[in-house]
Protein backbone atom coordinates (compact mmCIF):
# COMPACT_ATOMS: atom_id res chain seq x y z
CA UNK A 1 0.00 0.00 0.00
CA UNK A 2 1.15 3.68 -0.76
CA UNK A 3 1.57 5.47 2.49
CA UNK A 4 -0.38 8.30 2.68
CA UNK A 5 0.91 11.76 4.49
CA UNK A 6 -0.95 10.31 7.92
CA UNK A 7 1.15 7.30 8.17
CA UNK A 8 4.13 9.08 7.87
CA UNK A 9 3.66 11.87 10.29
CA UNK A 10 4.53 11.33 13.34
CA UNK A 11 2.53 12.04 16.77
CA UNK A 12 2.12 15.52 16.78
CA UNK A 13 3.51 15.40 20.07
CA UNK A 14 6.76 14.26 19.36
CA UNK A 15 7.64 17.15 17.35
CA UNK A 16 6.97 19.06 20.56
CA UNK A 17 8.16 17.07 23.42
CA UNK A 18 11.64 16.72 24.05
CA UNK A 19 13.39 14.61 26.05
CA UNK A 20 15.35 16.66 29.56
CA UNK A 21 19.01 16.97 29.38
CA UNK A 22 18.91 16.53 32.78
CA UNK A 23 16.28 16.32 35.83
CA UNK A 24 13.73 13.72 33.45
CA UNK A 25 9.97 13.73 34.73
CA UNK A 26 11.09 16.36 38.00
CA UNK A 27 9.79 19.55 38.31
CA UNK A 28 13.52 21.19 37.69
CA UNK A 29 14.08 19.05 34.24
CA UNK A 30 15.74 21.12 31.66
CA UNK A 31 15.36 20.21 27.83
CA UNK A 32 15.35 22.13 24.61
CA UNK A 33 12.47 24.30 25.12
CA UNK A 34 13.97 25.75 28.77
CA UNK A 35 17.59 25.82 27.09
CA UNK A 36 16.00 27.69 23.85
CA UNK A 37 14.01 30.08 26.38
CA UNK A 38 17.33 30.64 28.66
CA UNK A 39 19.53 31.40 25.16
CA UNK A 40 17.13 34.15 23.93
CA UNK A 41 17.30 35.50 27.38
CA UNK A 42 20.97 35.96 27.14
CA UNK A 43 20.86 37.21 23.42
CA UNK A 44 18.29 39.88 24.88
CA UNK A 45 20.24 40.70 27.69
CA UNK A 46 23.96 40.78 25.47
CA UNK A 47 22.49 42.84 22.65
CA UNK A 48 21.21 45.60 24.79
CA UNK A 49 23.96 45.63 27.62
CA UNK A 50 26.44 45.62 24.53
CA UNK A 51 24.62 48.21 22.64
CA UNK A 52 24.45 50.66 25.27
CA UNK A 53 28.00 50.25 27.20
CA UNK A 54 29.65 52.66 24.63
CA UNK A 55 27.16 55.50 24.12
CA UNK A 56 28.48 57.19 20.89
CA UNK A 57 27.17 60.18 19.56
CA UNK A 58 26.80 59.23 16.23
CA UNK A 59 25.40 55.14 16.61
CA UNK A 60 26.97 52.37 14.75
CA UNK A 61 26.99 48.47 15.04
CA UNK A 62 25.02 46.85 17.67
CA UNK A 63 24.32 49.98 19.29
CA UNK A 64 22.51 50.68 16.01
CA UNK A 65 20.36 47.88 16.02
CA UNK A 66 19.78 48.49 19.16
CA UNK A 67 18.35 51.82 19.46
CA UNK A 68 16.47 51.39 16.44
CA UNK A 69 15.07 48.11 18.07
CA UNK A 70 14.09 50.32 21.03
CA UNK A 71 13.12 53.28 19.10
CA UNK A 72 10.84 51.84 17.23
CA UNK A 73 9.14 49.82 19.82
CA UNK A 74 8.46 53.14 21.74
CA UNK A 75 7.37 54.97 18.78
CA UNK A 76 4.87 52.36 16.96
CA UNK A 77 3.82 50.44 19.95
CA UNK A 78 4.30 52.64 23.00
CA UNK A 79 3.87 56.22 22.01
CA UNK A 80 1.24 55.24 19.66
CA UNK A 81 -0.92 53.41 21.99
CA UNK A 82 -0.49 55.25 25.23
CA UNK A 83 0.18 58.26 24.13
CA UNK A 84 3.46 60.08 24.83
CA UNK A 85 3.83 60.77 28.82
CA UNK A 86 3.15 57.12 29.96
CA UNK A 87 4.25 55.84 26.36
CA UNK A 88 7.43 56.94 27.19
CA UNK A 89 7.48 55.77 30.69
CA UNK A 90 5.98 52.08 29.71
CA UNK A 91 8.86 51.57 26.77
CA UNK A 92 10.98 49.78 28.28
CA UNK A 93 8.96 47.26 29.84
CA UNK A 94 7.15 46.74 26.29
CA UNK A 95 10.10 46.67 24.77
CA UNK A 96 11.14 43.94 26.38
CA UNK A 97 8.63 42.03 26.39
CA UNK A 98 8.61 42.19 22.22
CA UNK A 99 12.04 41.69 22.03
CA UNK A 100 12.03 38.28 24.06
CA UNK A 101 8.86 37.30 22.41
CA UNK A 102 10.60 37.90 19.48
CA UNK A 103 14.06 36.17 19.97
CA UNK A 104 11.92 32.68 21.34
CA UNK A 105 10.05 32.68 18.43
CA UNK A 106 12.77 32.92 15.66
CA UNK A 107 14.22 29.72 16.68
CA UNK A 108 11.15 28.64 14.02
CA UNK A 109 12.83 29.48 11.48
CA UNK A 110 16.92 29.36 12.48
CA UNK A 111 18.19 25.94 10.53
CA UNK A 112 19.37 22.82 12.77
CA UNK A 113 16.80 23.82 15.83
CA UNK A 114 13.42 24.55 13.96
CA UNK A 115 11.33 24.97 16.75
CA UNK A 116 9.93 27.75 18.75
CA UNK A 117 9.89 27.75 22.28
CA UNK A 118 6.33 29.48 22.48
CA UNK A 119 5.15 26.61 21.28
CA UNK A 120 4.50 24.77 24.29
CA UNK A 121 1.89 26.42 26.37
CA UNK A 122 4.23 27.10 29.46
CA UNK A 123 6.27 30.27 27.79
CA UNK A 124 2.95 31.67 25.96
CA UNK A 125 0.92 31.02 29.56
CA UNK A 126 3.31 32.59 31.93
CA UNK A 127 3.66 35.83 29.43
CA UNK A 128 -0.58 35.82 29.30
CA UNK A 129 -0.94 35.69 33.49
CA UNK A 130 2.70 38.43 33.87
CA UNK A 131 0.29 40.84 31.33
CA UNK A 132 -2.77 39.87 33.41
CA UNK A 133 -1.63 40.82 36.57
CA UNK A 134 -0.30 43.83 35.78
CA UNK A 135 -2.94 45.60 34.07
CA UNK A 136 -4.98 44.80 37.26
CA UNK A 137 -2.21 46.04 39.27
CA UNK A 138 -2.14 48.79 37.44
CA UNK A 139 -5.72 49.36 37.23
CA UNK A 140 -5.73 49.36 41.02
CA UNK A 141 -3.17 51.45 41.73
CA UNK A 142 -4.14 54.37 39.25
CA UNK A 143 -7.84 54.43 40.07
CA UNK A 144 -8.36 52.49 43.32
CA UNK A 145 -11.01 50.93 44.06
CA UNK A 146 -12.97 52.44 41.56
CA UNK A 147 -11.40 50.23 39.09
CA UNK A 148 -14.12 47.68 40.10
CA UNK A 149 -17.03 50.13 38.68
CA UNK A 150 -15.03 49.86 35.08
CA UNK A 151 -17.12 46.83 34.26
CA UNK A 152 -20.54 48.92 34.56
CA UNK A 153 -20.42 50.27 31.24
CA UNK A 154 -21.98 54.04 30.99
CA UNK A 155 -24.96 54.53 29.08
CA UNK A 156 -26.21 51.11 29.40
CA UNK A 157 -30.23 51.18 31.12
CA UNK A 158 -30.88 48.97 34.23
CA UNK A 159 -32.10 45.83 33.30
CA UNK A 160 -29.42 45.36 30.51
CA UNK A 161 -26.59 45.65 33.54
CA UNK A 162 -28.10 41.71 34.39
CA UNK A 163 -26.53 40.25 31.21
CA UNK A 164 -23.51 42.84 30.35
CA UNK A 165 -21.71 43.23 33.27
CA UNK A 166 -21.14 38.97 33.54
CA UNK A 167 -20.01 39.54 29.96
CA UNK A 168 -17.66 42.40 30.61
CA UNK A 169 -16.37 40.75 33.75
CA UNK A 170 -15.63 37.09 31.74
CA UNK A 171 -14.52 38.97 28.75
CA UNK A 172 -12.20 41.54 31.02
CA UNK A 173 -10.69 39.33 33.36
CA UNK A 174 -10.58 34.90 31.58
CA UNK A 175 -11.04 35.34 28.14
CA UNK A 176 -8.15 38.39 27.77
CA UNK A 177 -5.19 36.46 29.12
CA UNK A 178 -6.40 32.94 27.69
CA UNK A 179 -7.05 34.40 24.29
CA UNK A 180 -3.72 36.53 24.89
CA UNK A 181 -1.90 32.60 25.70
CA UNK A 182 -3.84 30.68 22.83
CA UNK A 183 -3.23 33.43 20.26
CA UNK A 184 1.03 32.82 21.05
CA UNK A 185 0.76 29.31 21.61
CA UNK A 186 -1.70 28.57 18.83
CA UNK A 187 0.42 30.53 15.85
CA UNK A 188 3.65 29.31 16.80
CA UNK A 189 2.25 25.28 17.01
CA UNK A 190 0.76 25.83 13.77
CA UNK A 191 3.51 27.19 12.12
CA UNK A 192 5.72 24.82 13.46
CA UNK A 193 3.86 21.88 12.16
CA UNK A 194 3.08 23.30 9.16
CA UNK A 195 6.90 23.11 8.53
CA UNK A 196 7.06 19.66 9.37
CA UNK A 197 4.83 18.54 7.03
CA UNK A 198 6.65 19.93 3.63
CA UNK A 199 10.12 18.88 5.47
CA UNK A 200 8.50 15.49 5.28
CA UNK A 201 6.91 15.53 1.85
CA UNK A 202 10.37 16.84 0.55
CA UNK A 203 11.86 14.06 1.87
CA UNK A 204 9.66 11.32 1.02
CA UNK A 205 9.05 12.59 -1.96
CA UNK A 206 12.52 12.97 -3.49
CA UNK A 207 14.44 10.29 -1.08
CA UNK A 208 11.88 7.39 0.11
CA UNK A 209 9.08 7.40 -2.66
CA UNK A 210 9.57 5.58 -6.13
CA UNK A 211 7.46 7.34 -8.12
CA UNK A 212 9.87 7.18 -11.25
CA UNK A 213 9.63 10.15 -14.00
CA UNK A 214 7.69 12.16 -11.54
CA UNK A 215 10.10 12.26 -8.81
CA UNK A 216 11.88 15.27 -9.06
CA UNK A 217 9.16 17.46 -10.10
CA UNK A 218 6.54 16.55 -7.43
CA UNK A 219 9.69 16.60 -4.32
CA UNK A 220 10.80 19.88 -5.53
CA UNK A 221 6.77 21.15 -5.43
CA UNK A 222 6.90 20.85 -1.79
CA UNK A 223 10.65 21.82 -1.12
CA UNK A 224 9.36 25.43 -2.94
CA UNK A 225 6.49 25.15 -0.55
CA UNK A 226 8.77 24.89 2.70
CA UNK A 227 11.00 27.85 1.86
CA UNK A 228 8.01 30.16 1.07
CA UNK A 229 6.52 29.01 4.05
CA UNK A 230 9.62 29.60 6.10
CA UNK A 231 9.40 33.47 5.06
CA UNK A 232 6.47 33.16 6.30
CA UNK A 233 6.77 31.78 9.31
CA UNK A 234 9.81 34.71 9.88
CA UNK A 235 6.88 37.38 9.06
CA UNK A 236 4.15 35.47 11.98
CA UNK A 237 7.00 35.10 14.52
CA UNK A 238 7.57 39.13 14.08
CA UNK A 239 3.79 40.10 13.98
CA UNK A 240 2.95 37.62 17.08
CA UNK A 241 5.83 39.46 19.23
CA UNK A 242 4.34 42.72 17.85
CA UNK A 243 0.25 41.75 18.48
CA UNK A 244 1.41 40.33 21.89
CA UNK A 245 2.97 43.92 22.82
CA UNK A 246 0.41 46.27 21.15
CA UNK A 247 -2.34 44.35 23.40
CA UNK A 248 -0.59 44.46 26.64
CA UNK A 249 -0.04 48.33 25.84
CA UNK A 250 -3.77 48.43 25.38
CA UNK A 251 -4.92 46.54 28.22
CA UNK A 252 -2.41 48.46 30.56
CA UNK A 253 -3.38 52.09 28.86
CA UNK A 254 -7.29 51.47 29.42
CA UNK A 255 -6.17 50.50 33.18
CA UNK A 256 -4.58 53.73 33.23
CA UNK A 257 -7.85 55.86 32.65
CA UNK A 258 -10.92 55.31 33.98
CA UNK A 259 -13.56 54.57 31.34
CA UNK A 260 -15.78 57.43 30.90
CA UNK B 1 -15.61 -10.01 20.51
CA UNK B 2 -12.46 -8.52 21.67
CA UNK B 3 -10.98 -8.12 17.99
CA UNK B 4 -14.44 -6.05 17.45
CA UNK B 5 -14.69 -3.86 20.63
CA UNK B 6 -10.69 -2.66 19.93
CA UNK B 7 -11.80 -2.31 16.24
CA UNK B 8 -14.42 0.02 17.50
CA UNK B 9 -12.21 2.22 19.62
CA UNK B 10 -9.83 2.54 16.78
CA UNK B 11 -12.55 3.87 14.24
CA UNK B 12 -13.96 6.19 17.17
CA UNK B 13 -10.82 8.03 17.49
CA UNK B 14 -10.08 8.58 13.69
CA UNK B 15 -13.65 9.79 13.53
CA UNK B 16 -12.92 11.92 16.46
CA UNK B 17 -9.62 13.24 14.78
CA UNK B 18 -11.54 13.69 11.37
CA UNK B 19 -14.22 15.55 13.44
CA UNK B 20 -11.55 17.84 14.86
CA UNK B 21 -10.35 19.02 11.33
CA UNK B 22 -13.66 19.39 10.03
CA UNK B 23 -14.46 21.46 13.00
CA UNK B 24 -11.34 23.53 12.94
CA UNK B 25 -12.29 24.10 9.45
CA UNK B 26 -15.60 25.29 10.19
CA UNK B 27 -13.70 27.46 13.34
CA UNK B 28 -11.94 29.26 10.36
CA UNK B 29 -14.92 30.44 8.11
CA UNK B 30 -15.69 33.42 10.07
CA UNK B 31 -12.53 34.90 11.12
CA UNK B 32 -11.47 34.35 7.45
CA UNK B 33 -14.35 36.66 6.09
CA UNK B 34 -13.65 38.97 8.80
CA UNK B 35 -9.84 39.64 8.77
CA UNK B 36 -10.32 40.06 4.93
CA UNK B 37 -13.46 42.64 5.08
CA UNK B 38 -11.47 44.38 7.71
CA UNK B 39 -7.73 44.45 6.50
CA UNK B 40 -9.83 45.69 3.43
CA UNK B 41 -11.23 48.64 4.99
CA UNK B 42 -8.27 49.47 6.70
CA UNK B 43 -6.35 49.92 3.84
CA UNK B 44 -9.13 51.77 1.54
CA UNK B 45 -8.86 54.19 5.23
CA UNK B 46 -5.55 54.32 4.74
CA UNK B 47 -5.25 55.04 1.03
CA UNK B 48 -8.36 58.09 1.67
CA UNK B 49 -6.56 59.19 4.74
CA UNK B 50 -2.74 58.19 4.68
CA UNK B 51 -1.90 61.01 7.35
CA UNK B 52 -4.12 58.01 9.70
CA UNK B 53 -2.29 54.86 8.17
CA UNK B 54 -0.57 54.79 11.75
CA UNK B 55 -3.21 54.87 13.47
CA UNK B 56 -5.46 52.83 11.59
CA UNK B 57 -2.39 49.99 11.33
CA UNK B 58 -2.57 49.84 15.29
CA UNK B 59 -6.37 49.48 15.16
CA UNK B 60 -6.05 47.10 12.13
CA UNK B 61 -3.90 44.78 13.83
CA UNK B 62 -6.01 44.89 17.11
CA UNK B 63 -9.30 43.60 15.18
CA UNK B 64 -6.95 40.91 13.21
CA UNK B 65 -6.24 39.88 16.65
CA UNK B 66 -9.34 39.61 18.06
CA UNK B 67 -11.34 38.19 15.01
CA UNK B 68 -8.29 35.51 14.60
CA UNK B 69 -8.79 34.08 18.69
CA UNK B 70 -11.99 32.46 17.63
CA UNK B 71 -9.93 30.42 14.33
CA UNK B 72 -7.30 29.50 16.92
CA UNK B 73 -9.49 27.99 19.61
CA UNK B 74 -10.80 25.80 16.88
CA UNK B 75 -7.13 25.08 16.20
CA UNK B 76 -6.46 24.00 19.52
CA UNK B 77 -9.54 22.33 19.71
CA UNK B 78 -8.20 19.78 17.42
CA UNK B 79 -5.32 18.39 19.41
CA UNK B 80 -7.45 18.03 22.75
Amino acid sequence: MVPVLADLLPNVNELFEFKGFFGQHQWYEFNKTALMAFVSTIICILLFYVGSRKKAMVPAGLQNMAEMGYETVEQQIAVEVMGVDHGRKWAPFLSTLFFWIFFINIWSTVPFIYFPATSRISIPLYLAIQTWVIFIFVGFKHQGLGYFRNVVPSGVPGPLLILVVPIEIISKYFIRPFSLAVRLFANMAAGHVLLAVFCIMTSELIIHHNSGIWQIPLGILPFFALVAMTAFEFLVALLQAYIFTILTAVYVNESLHAEH
Amino acid sequence: MNEFVSLAVTQADALKSGLGSVGYGLAAIGPGIGIGYLVGQSVQAMARQPEMAGNVRTTMFLGIAFAEALALIGFVLKFI
